[in-house]
């Protein structure tokens, strides 16, 4: 394939995740500030989200149990997960946490563990999603093309 | 039997006569006949005969004579008519060859003679070539000892060392006995005996310098012989029986090198010699020969010349020396004396502040009060008060601002400013004054003069401030005029200002003001005092007018940095004043403006868009919006630090920082504890870095909450990277904001 037509693809395919809310104009910022001084910005941020997300994920089921739940530790993790995941614009990922902590505050136990499933999706989604769209820039790169810069037009 | 007419015996034959003159003519032929074999031998066995046609002749004749004699034996007896025949024929031939030869011999002896003369003379000259010969190598051998011995001396410009080399060359050389060097003492009134050739540690034998024989060697510039038993020779034990040998002393003149003056050359009179005495062996019945005697002189030279290239050595090292030291202690002194600047300019720099503060207080308190409700004293009183402390702030702006002009340390500001709108403040500050003591004053702005120009604004008022209020002050009645003008280089032909040129070129201009007064004018004499700061003319109507004498004193530097000339005439006292400068300003480019207009980002930015190396703290327990907003901030260009907790904030933050973001919407830590200490850790308010608040939280309470604990803005999440933009341009600029909530 060459570089023309897959950067199209990877336009096509940034817009869908922007239309479908996987993403919103933070992830654009994030863009902006990648320039050849810092030239893997994006992906070292959305790395260090995936880890981050991946051990607050851990910690938050440990800490669900349907015995006895701490309710002050679980809404902690789930304020530094709706923080990360809105600084980097994963724009599902924190409406889900938004809502966790709601039900955090009235102590809902059930609606939290639903919550949590409901994070967890989420986030695999936006993670499987931003892997594809990376694997593409590689795929451009490695093409020698240059990753096409996004206005929010929208 | 007939009688021959040959000749007959006379009587009777004497038997005995007979056989004698047989036996002689017998021999005389046989020798007659040996002696030619034997010249043929002889010339033939030599190499050189030169008269080989004299010999044929010479043995003719020998031959012929012996063959005359031995015929004769066969005359004694009765012979036949042959034999007289040949005998006679033999006869007449020897007659004739005899008297051939006889003649020839004439000739031949004399040359013969002369070649023995020649021989001789010829010996003679061999040996006159041999004796010059001889000395031709003497001379030459001479001249290889002195090279040799040069070389050796002069390789050295060590003092010591030539003089010892000396003595031992000279010594191998000469192959002397001893070879000893007298040096005068420093009282210059005795020779010592500083170095001998065999002793290896003279003692310090001494001898008086004016002994009859050492003047006679200083005063000849030869070498001199002298008496074996002088004290200067005696230098051995004379051991019994020898004889000691000849010895000879020279002078070696010391130059010092004081003895050199530029244009002489050294007095004969102050000249010291040092004396070398040499010895030849003892009982060699050698003598001093003439080339031996050429010898020492030349190497007394030598010795000479090489003393005074080490003298000068010496010297030169040791001004070297000098200059070192001089130069360190240059060095201290220069380092000393910056430390002294450095000193001041802290000082200076405290003071700045320290002074002003109180003196604004006084001056904001005492405008006040002036405000409210006062009896006629008082106010007066606090009239004095204010004009007392606006001159005491005045003055001390005046230092502070000439000691920064005169470190250099003074940098002008150069921005685009209405040109015209200044001199209509200058105008509108003066004219209280001017109305008040009763004068006129007018300004003429050239319509040349562009409007619009590049500079430092500020001290251009000043300036010009300062210009017109000297000529307010200096004038009790009448009118001042200010003009303004571009200045091109024809007006400055009728030069005060020789060595001041405009440089014509497209960006600048030289602006020219000219300030005329009626007022009491200046003597000539005190116009050059007139821009020495502190230094007030003497005239009576200057002393009452106050002043610290600095105003023009600044008002020239600032004239100068800005790459002009200021300067006042006046025709005397009470013929008014007129005050000039020329500065350079900017012509404000057009083009800068149309490229503002290009800029995409459309945010007004009043301030600076470039935070470059801007230090800043980010404070975010959050890894991942912490990454976030460090890669915003440095997009930006500044200088990040991150910490993801207080102690960690605390720690690392400095006075250097200048800005500290922190996320406040962390629960359970509280953000607004680390504002408190950090305005704990950094008392003095320039020292403290802004501290901002980031937060996701809208609530009003929030904002309240930043501004009770001393937060200087705070901004909501998410952050653009053109609002965090124009946030540090504003924060920058106001050291506040808090964004609407």
């Amino acid at each position: 394939m060459e570089v023309g037509q897959m950067q199209r693809q990877w336009v096509e395919y940034i817009r869908s995740l922007f239309m479908e809310g996987f993403l919103d104009g933070q992830f654009l910022q994030l863009q902006q500030l990648q320039d050849e001084n810092n030239p893997d910005f994006v992906v070292e941020v959305v790395s260090l989200f995936f880890d981050d997300s991946e051990k607050l994920l851990n910690d938050l089921t440990k800490a669900i149990d349907l015995k006895g739940t701490d309710f002050k530790r679980v809404d902690a993790h789930v304020h530094q997960l709706k923080g990360s995941s809105s600084s980097i614009g994963a724009q599902r990922v924190k409406n889900a946490c938004i809502a966790f902590r709601n039900y955090c505050e009235e102590q809902n136990i059930e609606a939290c563990f639903r919550c949590l499933q409901q994070v967890k999706q989420e986030y695999c989604l936006v993670k499987n999603k931003l892997e594809t769209l990376f694997r593409l820039e590689q795929q451009i790169m490695a093409a020698g093309g240059s990753i096409p810069t996004m206005e929010l037009s929208f | 039997m007939e009688s021959c007419n040959c000749f007959e015996a006379q009587g009777p034959p004497d038997e005995l006569l007979m056989k004698y003159q047989y036996i002689s003519d017998f021999f005389i032929a046989l020798a007659y006949f040996s002696i030619p074999l034997e010249l043929i031998y002889f010339v033939k066995k030599s190499a050189v005969f030169p008269y080989r046609w004299v010999l044929v002749q010479f043995g003719a004749f020998i031959v012929l004579c012996g063959a005359t004699h031995l015929i004769n034996l066969w005359t004694f007896t009765m012979h036949s008519k042959t034999v007289a025949v040949v005998m006679t024929s033999a006869k007449v031939l020897t007659a004739a060859v005899s008297c051939v030869t006889a003649l020839m011999l004439v000739h031949i002896i004399p040359d013969l003679l002369s070649v023995k003369t020649r021989e001789l003379f010829l010996k003679n000259k061999a040996a006159e070539l041999d004796r010059e010969m001889g000395l031709i190598r003497t001379q030459e051998e001479t001249g290889r000892h002195v090279r040799m011995l040069t070389h050796e001396i002069r390789s050295t410009l060590d003092r010591h060392t030539i003089l010892k080399t000396t003595l031992v060359e000279l010594g191998r050389t000469l192959a002397l006995e001893e070879c000893a060097l007298w040096m005068p003492t420093r009282t210059g009134l005795e020779l010592q005996l500083t170095y001998t050739l065999r002793q290896q540690n003279p003692v310090g034998y001494t001898v008086p310098i004016h002994l009859p024989v050492i003047n006679q060697v200083f005063s000849n510039n030869r070498a001199v012989k002298i008496s074996p038993n002088c004290p200067v020779a005696r230098l051995r034990p004379l051991a019994g029986k020898y004889m000691p040998g000849e010895v000879v002393a020279i002078r070696v003149p010391l130059l010092h090198l004081s003895n050199f003056q530029i244009n002489d050359w050294p007095e004969l009179s102050t000249r010291r010699y040092a004396l070398m005495v040499l010895m030849l062996p003892s009982d060699s019945a050698r003598k001093w020969h003439v080339h031996e005697l050429e010898l020492v002189e030349v190497v007394a030279d030598q010795v000479a010349v090489a003393l005074s290239h080490a003298a000068i050595l010496e010297e030169s090292m040791r001004a070297r020396d000098l200059l070192m030291e001089q130069n360190v202690a240059l060095d201290l002194a220069r380092r000393e004396a910056e430390t002294a600047i450095h000193a001041r300019n802290d000082f200076l720099a405290v003071m700045n502040h320290e002074m002003r503060t109180p003196m604004h207080a006084i001056i904001a308190l005492s405008s006040l009060l002036q405000e409210t409700e006062l009896t006629p004293e008082q106010r007066l009183m606090i009239e004095t008060i204010l004009k007392s402390s606006n001159l005491l702030a005045t003055l001390i702006n005046d230092v502070l601002d000439l000691s920064r002009l005169e470190d250099g340390s003074l940098q002008l500001n150069a921005a685009t400013f209405n040109l015209h709108a200044v001199f209509r403040e200058v105008l509108s500050l003066i004219k209280p004054v001017v109305s008040v003591k009763k004068l006129s004053i007018t300004l003429n702005l050239a319509p040349d003069l562009p409007v619009y120009a590049v500079g430092d604004e500020k001290r251009l008022m000043q300036t010009i401030l300062n210009v017109v209020g000297n000529a307010v002050k200096f004038s009790k009645e009448g009118s001042i005029s200010i003009t303004a003008f571009v200045a091109k280089s024809e007006s400055l032909r009728d030069s005060r200002t020789p060595d001041f040129f405009l440089v014509p070129s497209d960006y600048h201009f030289y602006l020219r003001v000219q300030v005329k007064d009626s007022g009491s004018g200046i003597i000539p004499q005190d116009i050059p005092k007139l821009f020495t700061k502190f230094a007030q003319t003497q005239s009576l109507a200057t002393r009452n007018s106050g002043g610290s004498g600095l105003g023009l004193a600044i008002c020239k530097r600032f004239v100068n940095l800005m790459e002009g000339h200021i300067w006042i005439e006046s025709e005397g006292i009470g013929k008014g004043c007129t005050a000039t400068f020329i500065v350079k300003l900017g012509i404000p480019e057009r083009s800068n403006e149309s490229k503002l207009a290009f800029v995409p980002k459309a945010p007004v930015n009043h301030g600076q868009t470039n935070f470059l190396g801007l230090k800043v703290l980010v404070m975010d327990d959050n890894g991942v919006s912490r990454t976030v907003t460090k890669g915003l901030l440095v997009h930006l260009g500044c200088d990040v630090t991150t910490a993801s907790s207080i102690e960690e904030c605390m720690r690392v933050v400095s006075h250097e920082h200048k800005v500290v973001f922190m996320d406040v919407c962390m629960p359970g830590i509280d953000g607004y504890e680390l504002a408190v200490h950090i305005h704990e850790k950094f008392t003095k308010r320039q020292d403290r870095p802004l501290i901002v608040a980031l937060t996701g939280n809208t609530n009003k309470g929030t904002k309240d909450n930043c501004m009770r604990a001393g937060m200087d803005g705070l901004i909501l999440k998410p952050v653009s990277v053109d609002k965090m933009r124009s946030v540090l341009s504003e924060l920058l600029e106001h050291r506040v904001l808090f964004e609407v909530i």
